[in-house]
């Protein structure tokens, strides 16, 4: 349906007629045949095709039964009782990965041939394949193992000696390959060269001995090998990370964002009880596609570092601190704020922190009467597929919500000047090292008083005042907003160690002791007393996020979502 | 519906009650007389007596992990065992076999294997899950301990227990 209004709207897609186990169905012009069938909820066993990679056809796991239209003489299609179109059968079986649906296409799944053809190949696929499943670490999520159990054999035929490959192949800084459990269907060599852009993967060797390899003299090392590990169906690509930590039918899945870099991929944690094992990106065709980068994903392993701070501590007459119970860090903490004007004190937040928080740092920067508020700017080397130069996950959100004014960090210096002079005597730092920005331990130690709440310990928290233990990213919910200007949602996967509190409740809390009682007594609140303050939030719930996000603000930095090499190809054609 | 059930008719010895209380003497007079000679054992002397000499072939006491006759810790560290168990007695902590190690090829051993004795329920869903015949039930019974903590068997004592199994099917030998 095309709106008249707009110039640009794409012409009406062509619905084609396409019979799926015996049940017609429509479909637009240029889904794939096995796309079809799995949107007519027939799903076709496969391997080598991916949606986002390009189809080769070479695993012969979506073998279908295909027919089209029987024509009659006036080279019209003849029709049935049914009035629909006769299906003349093709006597062979046809893959379904790598062929679009045509107008009349009749489509068996699960005819005796389809089942036979899915039989037979599983068979060949498992000639070679070692019987290690209590050592894979695939096993629970293996593709020939869910498939072996719907079209395998429960015993081989085969009689001759295994063909034997290299095993613990150490193929990049990330990644070990066993190519005994490999079976050829190369998406790994598809992703690097369509995706990543780093065409370092190749198969050497014929027939049995065709083995996966990197070319001579170049190790599997670029940003994105891990999204590999994902991708492949079977356990020969695995992540040293992650290998032999914990089988996956451990881990219960999360569904939240990574926080490494102001793109925000969608991603699923993997945790078991307190632990977080890995995380898994989560396909968002507008943001991360499918994929996520090796630097983000491994960005977690601090979670569990056993500096964390785990008791909110004081600085005691002795100089030293020592932990205490939380009304005592609260009560301690907004006597000592209490002691200055609001132009004695400054607030450095960090555009790490969710908008929840900003919002309660935007309240207590109000609480205080403190006017001297900004956030850290964090950069680094941006990459053209999924990485920003804003390592920062949430600068869209501090903007939105006015925190450090249009340019983040503009007003550090000016804090870092009044606390070298004397004019400010008290900081609240929050997840940020003052150390970073050019105040060292000795002059923060002079300070009467500084706020510091962090995960773990820094240059700040030693020379502190009162330490506030807080929460991170995997353990505590929240939203933000990514360079593209989404709003986001951060899911809580493990709990916070020791007494560690969640960062929101940390900040009402002390606004609490500053002020008495603001109402707010689940994160819900927070936001909604935001989305009442924020016009571009209204009408917006935790809950209406969702998990793929929303859109707010216009995109701060224009980024493309990786393309699938379809839609660079379509993308390239003339118009 | 309801259900009437004839009571069978009595005899006139069943009516007077009277025979059956008298047989019943006779049976307890009985039973005294041959303890008095002798011929009867009322209970076994636990523990003086033990049971271990009547336990059944398929009697299922402490799970423990068997090395087999190659000298290999059979378990893998899998944890389909730590999966299955109905109580959540078991708790492994996999790790890699290291490069050079006789058994390489095998990859993965338990660093840890604990298994809470006062947890377990002795229902031998471990040693029916390995995939490797690592866990077996053995015959012990009499797992006893001053603390928790002691009652927690470790992989030291597992092996203890578990000792060497032979007859078991070799599946990481060259050929496979």
């Amino acid at each position: 349906m095309s709106n008249p209004s707009t110039t640009t709207a794409p012409p009406p897609v062509q619905l084609l007629n396409v019979q799926v186990d015996g049940v017609w169905h429509q479909f637009p012009k240029g889904t794939r045949v096995i796309e079809a069938c799995t949107q007519a909820g027939k799903y076709v066993p496969r391997y080598c095709y991916h949606p986002k990679l390009s189809s080769p056809g070479n695993c012969r796991m979506c073998l279908i039964e295909m027919g089209m239209p029987k024509m009659g003489a006036d080279r019209k299609p003849e029709t049935g009782a049914d009035g629909k179109p006769v299906i003349n059968w093709i006597p062979r079986p046809q893959i379904s990965c790598a062929q679009d649906v045509a107008e009349g296409m009749g489509i068996r799944t699960d005819s005796p041939m389809a089942q036979e053809c899915r039989k037979g190949v599983m068979e060949f696929l498992l000639i070679n394949h070692p019987l290690d499943c209590p050592v894979c670490d695939q096993a629970g999520e293996c593709r020939l193992q869910e498939f072996s159990v719907e079209y395998g054999n429960d015993s081989s035929r085969f009689l001759e000696e295994k063909v034997h490959k290299p095993k613990h192949v150490d193929l990049g800084p990330r990644i070990v390959l066993d190519d005994e459990r490999c079976i050829l269907c190369s998406r790994c060599v598809r992703f690097t060269k369509e995706i990543a852009k780093d065409d370092a993967l190749g198969f050497v060797d014929r027939g049995s001995y065709s083995t996966l390899t990197a070319h001579p003299g170049r190790r599997f090392d670029n940003n994105y090998t891990l999204n590999t590990v994902d991708i492949c169906p079977v356990g020969a690509l695995t992540s040293k990370d992650f290998r032999f930590k914990m089988r996956v039918w451990f881990l219960k899945e999360t569904r939240s964002i990574c926080t490494s870099c102001g793109t925000g991929c969608n991603t699923v944690i993997g945790s078991r009880e307190e632990t977080m094992y890995r995380q898994t990106p989560r396909e968002n065709n507008d943001v991360n596609s499918a994929w996520m980068c090796d630097y983000g994903r491994l960005n977690f392993h601090y979670l569990h570092d056993e500096r964390r701070l785990t008791a909110p501590l004081l600085r005691q007459a002795d100089h030293t601190l020592q932990p205490v119970e939380w009304r005592k860090a609260f009560a301690t903490a907004a006597q000592q704020l209490r002691e200055f004007k609001g132009e004695e004190i400054a607030v450095v937040a960090s555009a790490r922190m969710t908008n929840e928080e900003l919002y309660m740092t935007r309240r207590l920067a109000d609480a205080l009467k403190c006017s001297l508020v900004d956030v850290v700017p964090r950069t680094g080397e941006a990459d053209d597929i999924l990485l920003s130069a804003d390592r920062n996950p949430n600068t869209s959100g501090a903007q939105l919500l006015g925190i450090g004014g249009d340019k983040l960090g503009s007003r550090l210096a000016e804090i870092v000047e009044g606390v070298r002079t004397g004019k400010i005597h008290a900081v609240v730092c929050l997840g940020e090292d003052l150390s970073e920005q050019g105040l060292d331990a000795k002059v923060l130690e002079e300070l009467p008083c500084l706020v510091a709440m962090s995960i773990l310990p820094n240059a700040t928290t030693r020379a502190a005042t009162v330490v506030l233990p807080g929460s991170g990213f995997a353990e505590k919910r929240g939203s933000m907003i990514n360079v593209k200007g989404r709003l986001q949602r951060l899911n809580h996967a493990i709990p916070s160690p020791g007494d560690a509190r969640d960062d929101w409740e940390i900040l009402r809390d002390l606004i609490q002791a500053l002020t008495g009682s603001n109402g707010l007594y689940m994160i819900e609140d927070v936001f909604k007393a935001m989305s009442n303050d924020v016009s571009a939030l209204q009408g917006l719930s935790l809950s209406k996020i969702g998990d793929l996000g929303v859109q707010v603000v216009t995109e701060a930095e224009s980024r493309e979502v990786p393309k699938t090499p379809l839609e660079t190809a379509t993308a390239a054609q003339p118009t | 519906m309801a259900i009437t059930i004839q009571r069978p008719p009595l005899t006139l010895k069943e009516k007077l009650y009277v025979p059956a209380i008298f047989s019943g003497l006779a049976t307890t007079l009985k039973h005294l007389v041959n303890m008095l000679l002798g011929k009867t054992h009322v209970a076994m002397q636990y523990p003086e007596e033990k049971w271990d000499s009547h336990l059944p072939s398929y009697y299922r006491g402490a799970p423990a992990l068997v090395k087999d006759e190659h000298g290999r810790e059979r378990c893998v560290a899998c944890q389909l065992c730590e999966f299955i168990c109905p109580p959540r007695a078991i708790t492994i902590k996999p790790g890699e076999i290291a490069e050079g190690d006789k058994f390489r090829k095998v990859e993965k051993f338990p660093q840890a294997f604990d298994i809470d004795m006062i947890r377990c329920i002795y229902c031998g869903l471990c040693e029916e899950v390995c995939p490797e015949q690592a866990i077996f039930l053995q015959k012990q019974y009499a797992i006893t301990g001053l603390s928790r903590a002691e009652m927690v068997h470790d992989k030291e004592k597992l092996y203890e227990i578990g000792g060497l199994k032979t007859g078991l099917v070799h599946k990481w030998n060259d050929k496979k």
